[in-house]
């Protein structure tokens, strides 16, 4: 194959693969419990008055 | 301790003036040397300008008694300098830049307004209009709430005394250069990075020193989180950083001449054009103004934002899924069809992301929706959530290749723009400058919020007669295009349709210029809160810290 097929069959393959599993691990990292009390935090960080 | 001398010419100082001392000599150089007219008058105003800016540097180092100090009784030390002046500059660019575009329509419905003149034509205001809304008025917000949302969240004085400020001095001194330019003639020719070589170069350094101001800043931070609007704004520079350098890749046929040429060529050319075109949209349009969402409006409802783990899934999708959205800006040309096909499949993604971010954005008003009522400040701003959302449906809509065979190269398209850019990021930014300019000058509130209510309503008025204009006259122009007669030939030919454009033209031009006179109307009341507001009294403030 050439160059421009192959490249274009490996986005569109791996380029799948690549997005499902950065998605997942993000959904993962937003929802991981452990994590709550540190962006429950964060989120008032506007708020703090000085 | 105290005895010993506080005062010092910093390596900072000294670097910055031994640098634009560089310039200056470069700029009289191409002054000297030079036979384009374009080249030797920026290189005059390039020289005039290093000179002021060494002016400054020294007349800095004069004035003051001792280098700022970190903390003052144990608060910090905000740096509130450069973010007036890009406050300012965002008013002033905001009001020339809405000003320009009102011109162009009226242009657009009568043609005697371009005078016959090279430097008054459409073609070359256009790009002063454009660059002048996007650059200039919406690149100076950035700068000033980006600078001081980052001081404020990471509890700590911005990073350089002397870089904030070449940040903000150097970005207005591209946007007169690049402005100029585009008045005399000057013009690389791609849409929203028309501005030539050594303009671009320029932007370079200055966008360098601005990563790395932010940067320090979030390493030097007291707060252990980096709050999401960081993320946000740290993803727009980035970002720009990147696609500036792609799409700018040029070789100038002289150091001391104007013109330029990129080294990308046919299909590769339009696809890295429009890779640059669209993320400008996502990432500088977009990301920078969810970062002042993100910000403002939990500070102005006093509750935190809705969800701040959907803001995080928020904000990886969207930078992961945008990036790959530009082809949709090629459909049916010699671009690959899986490559279109890959441009509209992304952008019809996007949805997910841009209404998660709006429903945050939204929601985090539950419960205190009566605030609407009485504060138009917070209303402009939720208002300018919805087209954010309005905006963010239409755009996956047309990005589909059979919408987009009827909307491209018509008057949707510059409808679909003004939704987002008047609808979504003027309005997010006169919010926040609403906000803003209290705060930093130190006053109790702006000057009259009648006047900003005075101001939502002419503003919004202007922006549905804009958009509906557009959307009528987009897609009449569209289905006139792709009328045939019985016998197969075009039912109308191209003066027809632009004839029939006319009336939409007009009210158009009308929605501009009520547009305008909202943004006096804010100029106005900004003036007066800074000169005559009523001053935030000192001794509340200390009073407040222990109890904190």
């Amino acid at each position: 194959m050439d160059t421009y097929n192959s490249l274009a069959a490996f986005a569109q393959t791996w380029g799948l693969v690549y997005f499902v599993v950065l998605f997942i691990a993000v959904v993962a990292y937003a929802l991981w419990p452990s994590n709550k009390d540190r962006f429950d935090e964060a989120s008032q960080i506007p708020l703090r008055k000085d | 301790m105290a005895s010993t001398a506080k005062r010092s010419l910093t390596l900072e100082e000294g670097g910055f003036a031994v640098f634009t001392g560089l310039i200056a000599l470069y700029c009289l150089m191409a002054a000297a040397k030079t036979t384009d007219a374009v080249m030797a008058f920026h290189a005059w105003v390039g020289l005039a300008l290093s000179l002021i800016g060494i002016f400054a540097i020294f007349k800095g180092y004069t004035k003051r008694k001792e280098n700022p100090p970190q903390t003052i009784d144990g608060l910090p030390n905000y740096q509130l300098g450069p973010i007036k002046f890009a406050s300012f500059m965002a008013m002033f660019w905001g009001i020339a830049g809405f000003t320009v575009g009102l011109v162009i329509a009226l242009q657009l419905a009568y043609p005697a307004l371009n005078f016959n003149l090279p430097w008054t034509n459409f073609g070359r205001l256009r790009p002063l209009h454009t660059s002048a809304v996007i650059f200039a008025f919406g690149g100076n917000v950035l700068l000033a709430t980006s600078f001081y949302i980052v001081q404020r969240t990471c509890q700590t004085r911005i990073a350089g005394n002397t870089a904030p400020w070449f940040v903000v001095a150097g970005y207005n001194a591209f946007i007169l250069i690049a402005g100029t330019g585009y008045l005399l003639g000057v013009t690389q020719g791609k849409e929203y990075a028309e501005p030539e070589w050594y303009a671009d170069l320029w932007l370079t350094i200055v966008w360098v020193v601005y990563l790395l101001v932010f940067l320090a800043t979030l390493w030097k931070r007291k707060e252990p989180h980096i709050y999401v609007a960081n993320w946000f704004f740290l993803a727009f520079i980035v970002t720009i950083a990147m696609l500036h350098l792609v799409n700018n890749a040029t070789v100038p046929v002289s150091i001391f001449g104007t013109k330029s040429y990129i080294v990308w060529s046919g299909v590769q050319d339009a696809m890295t054009q429009w890779w640059y075109g669209h993320n400008a949209v996502g990432f500088f349009l977009t990301a920078g103004f969810l970062a002042i969402m993100y910000y403002f409006i939990p500070k102005r409802a006093d509750r935190p934002v809705y969800s701040y783990r959907l803001s995080i899934v928020h904000f990886w999708s969207l930078i992961f899924l945008y990036i790959w959205a530009g082809p949709h800006h090629l459909h049916y040309t010699a671009l690959p069809q899986w490559s279109q096909t890959l441009g509209m499949t992304f952008s019809v993604m996007l949805w997910m992301p841009s209404w998660g971010g709006m429903i945050n954005g939204l929601m985090t008003l539950s419960g205190a929706w009566d605030k609407l009522r009485t504060d138009p400040v917070l209303r402009m701003m939720v208002v300018s959530v919805a087209f954010y959302g309005m905006s963010t449906f239409e755009g996956p809509l047309m990005s589909v290749r059979a919408v987009n065979s009827l909307s491209h190269y018509t008057d949707w398209t510059i409808g679909h723009v003004h939704s987002g850019a008047l609808g979504w990021v003027a309005f997010v930014s006169f919010g926040a400058l609403y906000c803003l300019v209290p705060w930093i000058w130190n006053r109790k509130g702006v000057y009259s919020l009648k006047l900003v209510n005075w101001h939502f309503w002419v503003a919004t008025i202007g922006i549905v007669l804009y958009i509906s204009a557009m959307w009528v006259s987009g897609i009449m122009q569209g289905l006139m295009w792709r009328a045939y007669n019985a016998l197969g030939f075009l039912e109308y030919s191209f003066i027809e349709t632009v004839e029939a454009m006319h009336p939409f033209y007009v009210i158009r031009a009308l929605g501009g210029a009520l547009f305008v006179v909202g943004a006096l109307i804010m100029a106005y009341n900004l003036w007066m809160t800074v000169q005559h507001g009523e001053v935030e009294t000192a001794s509340a403030k200390p009073a407040l810290a222990p109890a904190e």
